[in-house]
């Protein structure tokens, strides 16, 4: 009897895009990066020179001078570990969202998409979400809440989740179109089978790519909240508190701004610059299987 | 008359190709697509190029028209346009011949014409291209040709959208715009194959009667032996790039000397029914009254409704195959989506085994799945492409319980049943061809043991020789399990292989019922008769290379 075959994982496509060489300079540059960012922000603890949150008012807005390379602001605070311990919290709150809004966004557009009643109604409420300009939705849902990084992260993913849903929902509309599933239906497979074992692998493809731009907008979001003064409460550094900070000190010594702003530009454009290419390795391999 | 048998010796050569050679210079070992064949077409014959898929037909028309792919090269012979070598042409050169010496003929005509421009503009837009004719000039050459093909109300089909038009009129809106600049040299990509058979029909006529008037030169591509019969001159066999036999139609039909061909025409099927087989009282599926209407619903006022299925009734004994008739729209896959519960009928009963389904709610019908599978027609989208054969086969057995060792076993040995190798079931759908995937999806369904399967066009997208070999599984299955089996098809040549009995549909009414062989030997309707004179090559008998009537001088009813 034939040995049962291992079997073939619906990460396939990513773990092989992964693997091809095909990749440009530029999306390769991104990689380093983006991972340079991670490992220091990750082990900030250690690399930051100083606690970011203590004061000394004898050292305030100087220049990089001994101990301080990169100054010290207002209050006489390390900017360099202030950038690197607040870069943590920027990024956790960015992968957070990323994940909460796609894995949401999955189980509500796989049922919009599956269910003819439910997607009436889900359709409806998602264009409602999307008619509230998304800063003001997460602004209104942090003064409700409070401050606290779980409120945050909950204000930035409210908004992103109709995106993921209108993209799953027509990824399984058009799946579901297809005689395989109906084959599936046809053999008895259950409903919550065939969106699991024949509708899910469809939509991990596009959603990776969908996952880095949310990660992207949300790092950017959460800045401008924290800018705004509707962030996480000003004690904790995060790029956003930092210039937010810094910008009343911007005439004086703009590298209050310049260095979190560099880290945040950095950041976004290296996950965006993977994204494009997540995307554009990931698109033919879809038309291929389509046609 | 049966055949053309015109003589074209002494016209003018319109085309010839000569010992031309077409490869893949980027692949690893450079393989050749076109193996240096010649094709001559001369003023006013009609050639045509036949072969299944993959014997590189099309890659000759576009080497032709200079639109090969950007894989695709050139690598040897002459392409020679009354004498003039197209191969060193430039792409503004090609452009200027185009449309103006050599005019091209797609099967999908709703993909070849521009959705968002009025088909006269587009038909005007090639004039102005190409001559320096005025507007007013351009106009009258674009209503005069469209009268020529027989459209219906030109100037409201002039101002039409494409969309707007049935797929015959937009045919014959491409062959307008084709042939408005009078072309040396027309081909014609598989022009009919979309198309319903009585549209083919008319299609094909009105071919022949503008290569009359304008003396045309045509190479026609198809796949269809029965269009061949109807349309060519000279006929071109290729098989894997080379050409294995050329000559008149009737000497390659009648003397067919290569073996390829006499296997390609021998796995045409018949027009002539088969025996059908015994009568059995075991009544395993019973629809009576079935009735599906698409749309009336609407919130404010009841939206337009269409009755896809009226009033459908048919019973099916144990191991007999019901065959369903009729051109697109004729309401015979939602008989079958009906049937098969994939959509719910309006009103009527479908019992199988003796049960009533047509109303069950979807865990009801649970149980009774099993005994009712499917097989559709594209083998390409049936299986699920990220599961291995193994996956796809024991998905129903799991369903219902079966251990995964025994359904393993039991896939194993249908693989050997249906002819594939048993280490097929550790590989992926896109590793086998369509009539291997047709195979598999043929086991997937038996692996449920049903009573009763339901084949929507099940071999409509193969290949003549590959679809004879499908039938062939099926009626064996069909002997050794006692399947009965719904066959729908659009293709009475299936029809008449592999029913015992024969539904004709016509907009989602049954026109006729009865067994295949009063149907099709005798049909009683209009439409069903219709649909019989429009098959193409009904009056050759292409396995015994011979007409029909001498098939049945030789064999005396």
């Amino acid at each position: 009897m034939a040995q049962t075959p291992e079997p073939r994982s619906a990460m396939q496509p990513v773990l092989s895009v992964i693997r091809l060489p095909h990749f440009g300079i530029g999306p390769k540059i991104a990689a380093v990066v983006l991972l340079a960012i991670v490992i220091v922000t990750l082990l900030a603890n250690w690399l930051a020179p100083h606690d970011p949150l203590t004061m000394n008012p004898l050292m305030r807005l100087q220049g990089p001078i001994e101990g301080h390379p990169l100054g010290t602001d207002n209050y006489g605070r390390d900017i360099l570990s202030r950038v690197l311990i607040g870069g943590r919290l920027s990024l956790a709150i960015g992968i957070a969202t990323a994940i909460v809004a796609v894995a949401l966004g999955l189980v509500i557009g796989m049922v919009a998409g599956f269910f003819r009643t439910a997607d009436a109604i889900i359709m409806r409420m998602m264009d409602a979400l999307m008619a509230i300009p998304s800063i003001l939705l997460a602004i209104a849902l942090v003064a409700l809440n409070g401050p606290s990084v779980g409120s945050v992260i909950a204000a930035i993913t409210i908004p992103e989740i109709p995106r993921v849903v209108r993209l799953v929902r027509a990824v399984v509309l058009a799946a579901r179109e297809e005689p395989y599933v109906e084959a599936a239906i046809a053999l008895g497979s259950s409903m919550p089978k065939i969106l699991v074992r024949h509708l899910v692998p469809n939509t991990l493809a596009p959603l990776i790519v969908q996952g880095t731009y949310i990660l992207a907008s949300a790092i950017l979001t959460e800045a401008i909240l924290s800018f705004l003064g509707a962030g996480v409460s000003t004690e904790t550094p995060t790029w956003g508190n930092i210039m937010a900070e810094g910008r009343q000190y911007f005439r004086l010594k703009p590298e209050l701004i310049l260095w979190p702003g560099l880290m945040l530009s950095l950041c976004i454009l290296s996950i965006n610059l993977l994204g494009d290419a997540a995307r554009d390795m990931l698109d033919p391999r879809l038309k291929k299987r389509a046609g | 008359m049966l055949f053309k048998t015109r003589n074209f010796d002494a016209a003018p050569v319109a085309l010839s190709a000569e010992a031309l050679t077409v490869n893949l210079p980027d692949t690893p070992g450079v393989p050749q697509v076109l193996k240096g064949i010649d094709v001559t077409i001369r003023q006013g014959e009609t050639v045509c190029l036949v072969g299944e898929s993959g014997s590189g037909k099309s890659v000759t028309s576009l080497a032709v028209m200079g639109l090969l792919p950007e894989a695709l090269k050139v690598a040897g012979g002459k392409i020679l346009l009354q004498g003039q070598n197209l191969l060193p042409l430039s792409q503004a050169q090609m452009r200027e011949l185009r449309a103006a010496r050599v005019a091209m003929i797609f099967q999908e005509p709703m993909t070849a014409l521009n959705p968002v421009l009025r088909v006269g503009d587009q038909i005007m837009e090639v004039m102005e291209l190409h001559t320096r004719l005025s507007a007013a000039e351009r106009r009258r050459r674009a209503i005069d040709i469209m009268e020529q093909v027989h459209l219906p109300d030109v100037p409201r089909i002039f101002r039409s959208y494409p969309h707007q038009l049935s797929g015959g009129q937009r045919q014959r809106i491409m062959i307008a715009m084709a042939l408005v600049l009078e072309p040396v040299l027309l081909i014609a990509d598989e022009p009919t194959t979309a198309l319903d058979v009585t549209t083919q029909k008319q299609i094909l006529l009105l071919i022949d009667e503008l290569q009359q008037k304008h003396g045309t030169a045509v190479l026609f591509i198809t796949h269809d032996m029965g269009v061949v019969a109807e349309i060519a001159d000279t006929v071109c066999v290729m098989k894997h790039g080379e050409i294995v036999e050329h000559g008149p139609v009737e000497q390659i039909l009648r003397h067919p000397k290569a073996d390829y061909t006499r296997k390609l025409l021998a796995s045409v099927p018949s027009l002539a029914p088969r025996d059908p087989r015994a009568e059995t009282q075991d009544i395993v599926l019973r629809v009576s009254k079935l009735n599906k209407i698409y749309g009336g619903g609407g919130i404010f006022r009841k939206l337009p409704q269409a009755h896809a299925a009226k009033d459908v009734s048919f019973s099916l004994t144990r191991g007999r195959t019901l065959g369903i008739v009729g051109e697109s729209g004729s309401g015979k896959s939602t008989v079958a989506r009906c049937i098969m519960r994939l959509i719910d009928p309006t009103s009527g009963r479908i019992e199988l085994d003796g049960t009533d389904i047509a109303t069950l709610s979807r865990g009801g019908l649970k149980p009774h799945r099993k005994r009712l599978q499917v097989v559709f027609q594209d083998p390409m989208r049936s299986l699920n492409p990220r599961w291995t054969i193994a996956q796809s086969l024991i998905e129903g057995p799991l369903n219902y319980g079966t251990p995964r060792r025994e359904a393993m076993a039991e896939a194993a040995r249908l693989m050997g049943v249906v002819g594939l190798p048993e280490d097929s079931l550790r590989r992926y759908p896109h590793q086998f061809s369509g009539g291997q995937r047709q195979r598999i999806a043929i086991a997937r369904a038996v692996m449920m043991r049903p009573d009763v399967l339901v084949a929507d066009e099940a071999v409509s997208a193969l290949d003549v020789s590959v679809q004879a070999q499908v039938l062939e599984l099926l009626d064996q299955l069909q002997r050794d399990l006692g399947i009965a089996i719904v066959f729908i098809t659009h293709d009475l040549r299936v029809a008449a292989q592999i029913c015992d009995e024969v539904i004709v549909m016509q907009r989602g009414e049954v026109v006729e019922h009865g067994p295949a062989g009063e149907v099709l030997a005798h049909p009683a309707h209009p439409y069903t008769r219709a649909l019989i004179e429009a098959a193409p090559g009904r009056d050759w008998d292409f396995q015994n290379f011979r007409s029909m009537s001498e098939s049945q001088d030789a064999h005396p009813a």
